[in-house]
């Protein structure tokens, strides 16, 4: 399958590393992955200021660049839901045939490619950080608020069961926010860091020495707080754990 | 770029021990309602139930409330409109002075302290005794609710304590919850056979009936609206339902919704006065009919006042209600506090993470976090450094050569940037976290150096 890699700003610029993995998980997966370097911003930072003007432009530049994809895969559920959920609100043509072709990369892996073991390694015990855009607005898992009917299995869950040796830790409200939140980690720093140190206490007092996601920015946010306090797990995005193989990286200290 | 809602944070939970507390107790109303609704075999159709109830409700309110005036005036009730908060302060100060009335007793109602109708009346006189405990304790610390059903949950007991003691003379140190309780009920048994006239807010009013619908669970309600002759009730317009049998899908999702509860423990159906009694229903609109006419934003008026989007907010649980500065904190209040007005309208809408657990907890399944975003691009008025910030980077976005010349200088600026500086940009990131660091190429540049060795 072709599949064209859609990649947030900051993990082109800032966490390099995802993205090879991502690349290579999806490889891997068989699937021939093509990156288009001219593509930009999908907009989210300024939709999610209210700036919509701006937000529409870079919805279409978006949709233009990504046009003839089969497939368009991003190793963030906050981008894709985005593209899903949001550019059609904002009245940006093309935004209905794009969103049922954009998938977050577990997603994408489970539920497209029905693959859950990608033959990797990983001995930590590791705690889950469900990106509330994945989880709440592309039904990636079941959201701890819904009471009985029909459960979405998480496919990030079902990666990281699959992955040998790797220990799932239980975390105290395992779907509360991380308080990353886009601009609200920057308007409302106080605030941001009060849940993000809470969230980083729960999964340390559950033993994790790592936590991962789908979404980097919500685990650039955690890196932060935790290289600032000096406690909590580490954080590493899926693509990275799925991408190491039977290779398995030391525990940085 | 810090707003003045985080910084009233730190003011309104400023210790640690005060955050961890406040968080633990407002979770803890979560959890209990996560219970209660796990009991119900078809929860989520029973939302369902709700939301289509409410969504006719609206899309008919004009009706319905036609229908409910002409029931409640057969049923013996005078019913009054009151186009704004001044209309409602006006009516039922005229109501009391009619009637010679001076001591009040009033059972919880969030639309007057909306309307201020308190302070209003104690202006002009007339003594108004809040008797829900939560709602008394508030009054006497001359504060306001933060929450919507548990008014004080900011307070300690020991805080309480030494209120009571000062207010009702109870012994010094005395902080037992129980004991309070027993002193304050005793407190508030005088001021009831005293009170000259009830005024109460409004759960639910059926158009079919004219009848309005109270729930509370200290009994303060009944005792409020039975034993004074004068009984004053005063609610929005959209707290109408349709009919008498769609009551139960409302009742049952707020008390599990509010508390966990099964049921509220009084649930008082009014339809008229009581015998040798006066019953006044007066119908506030205070910015509800522009509300209706928003198309984006009107399913707000379908909250019940649960506040179970409150007990699930990662942001109100560490900010506590008064952070807000609105009547009604929470996302719910957030969503309401651009229409409804209050200085702190325009930024309440940026105080969320837009994690969506709000949306997914609500009984009558408003879309809060949707509209919280749907505000912020309505009432978009960003500082102006901001606004050319924002322009800079789309521009730099959509033009390949200036993208390129923002990265190089993001990349040079970065050193600068990660050091603590109250003049650097960056510093809202750093008050709180490292950034990360800076890797030595963006993945663009490897890959393009990856495909030109491949050619």
């Amino acid at each position: 399958m072709n599949v064209a890699l859609f990649l947030p700003c900051y993990v082109d610029q800032l966490a390099p590393d995802v993205a090879w993995a991502t690349l290579r998980v999806l490889e891997r997966a068989g699937c021939q992955v093509d990156y288009d370097p001219d593509q930009g911003c999908c907009g989210q930072p300024f939709l999610n200021r209210g700036a919509l003007r701006e937000a529409r432009a870079l919805a279409s530049r978006h949709l233009r660049c990504f046009a003839g994809a089969a497939a368009v895969v991003s190793p963030s559920s906050s981008c894709v839901a985005t593209v899903r959920r949001r550019f059609g609100e904002l009245g940006v043509s093309g935004a209905h045939e794009s969103g049922p072709r954009t998938f977050e990369l577990s997603e994408f892996l489970v539920r497209v490619l029905g693959k859950t073991q990608l033959g990797a390694r990983f001995p930590y015990r590791v705690a889950m950080l469900q990106s509330c855009h994945g989880l709440r607005e592309l039904g990636l898992g079941t959201p701890s608020e819904r009471a009985g009917g029909e459960l979405a299995p998480s496919p990030l869950e079902s990666l990281l069961r699959a992955v040998e040796d790797l220990a799932l830790v239980s975390v105290e409200r395992p779907d509360e926010c991380c308080g990353f939140g886009g601009a609200f980690s920057v308007t409302h720093p106080t605030l941001s860091a009060r849940i993000g140190r809470a969230r980083l206490r729960a999964m340390a007092d559950a033993g994790a020495q790592y936590v991962t996601g789908t979404d980097a920015s919500c685990l650039l946010h955690l890196d932060g707080i935790r290289r600032r306090e000096g406690f909590g797990p580490r954080a590493i995005h899926l693509a990275e754990i799925l991408a190491n193989g039977a290779s398995v990286p030391e525990l940085a200290s | 770029m810090t707003t003045s809602f985080d910084q009233r944070a730190l003011a309104t939970l400023p210790s640690r021990g005060e955050l961890a507390q406040h968080d633990a107790a407002v979770w803890n109303l979560r959890l209990r309602r996560d219970a209660a609704a796990a009991e119900v075999p078809d929860w989520e159709a029973l939302r369902e139930r709700a939301a289509a109830l409410k969504a006719f409700t609206l899309d008919h309110l004009d009706e319905l409330l036609i229908g409910f005036e002409e029931k409640a005036r057969a049923a013996g009730a005078h019913v009054h409109w009151a186009t704004d908060a001044t209309a409602l302060c006006r009516i039922v100060t005229e109501l009391l002075s009619a009637r010679g009335a001076r001591r009040v007793v009033k059972s919880k109602s969030m639309l007057t302290e909306e309307c201020g109708l308190n302070p209003h009346l104690e202006a002009r006189g007339i003594e108004v005794i809040d008797t829900d405990l939560g709602e008394r304790i508030v009054q006497l610390a001359e504060e306001k609710p933060s929450h919507l059903i548990v008014p004080a949950i900011h307070k300690t007991r020991r805080e309480i304590g030494a209120l009571f003691h000062r207010h009702m003379g109870t012994p010094e140190g005395e902080d037992d919850p129980e004991r309070l309780t027993r002193f304050a009920r005793a407190d508030l048994r005088r001021r009831f056979l005293a009170a000259d006239a009830g005024i109460s807010g409004v759960n639910f009013a059926v158009a079919e009936t004219g009848s309005i619908v109270i729930v509370s669970n200290e009994g303060n309600v009944d005792l409020g609206t039975s034993l004074p002759t004068l009984h004053i009730a005063c609610l929005g317009i959209e707290k109408l339902v349709p009919a008498l049998a769609d009551l139960p899908v409302f009742l049952r999702l707020l008390a599990r919704s509010a508390t966990g509860q099964p049921i509220s423990a009084y649930t008082s159906v009014l339809t008229g006065p009581r015998a040798g009694g006066e019953l006044h229903i007066v119908l506030v609109d205070n910015g509800r009919s522009a509300l209706l006419s928003n198309e984006t934003q009107r399913g707000a008026l379908a909250c019940i006042r649960c506040g179970a989007c409150l007990n699930t907010c990662p942001v109100y649980r560490r900010a506590g209600g008064h952070a807000y500065g609105s009547v009604i904190p929470g996302p719910i209040g957030s969503v309401l506090g651009p229409a409804l007005g209050g200085a702190a309208g325009a930024e309440l809408p940026h105080a969320s993470t837009l994690c969506g657990s709000c949306s997914a907890v609500c009984p009558v399944k408003i879309d809060l976090h949707g509209q919280l975003l749907a505000w912020r691009g309505e009432r978009y008025r960003p500082p102006p450094a901001e606004r050319l910030l924002s322009l800079g980077a789309a521009l730099a976005l959509r033009w390949p050569v200036l993208r390129g010349l923002a990265r190089a200088a993001l990349r040079l600026l970065w050193p600068l940037l990660a050091r603590r500086h109250s003049r650097n940009p960056a510093e809202a990131w750093l008050a709180a976290r490292e950034l990360p660091p800076l890797p030595k190429h963006s993945f663009r540049a490897q890959w393009k150096q990856r495909e030109r060795g491949r050619e």
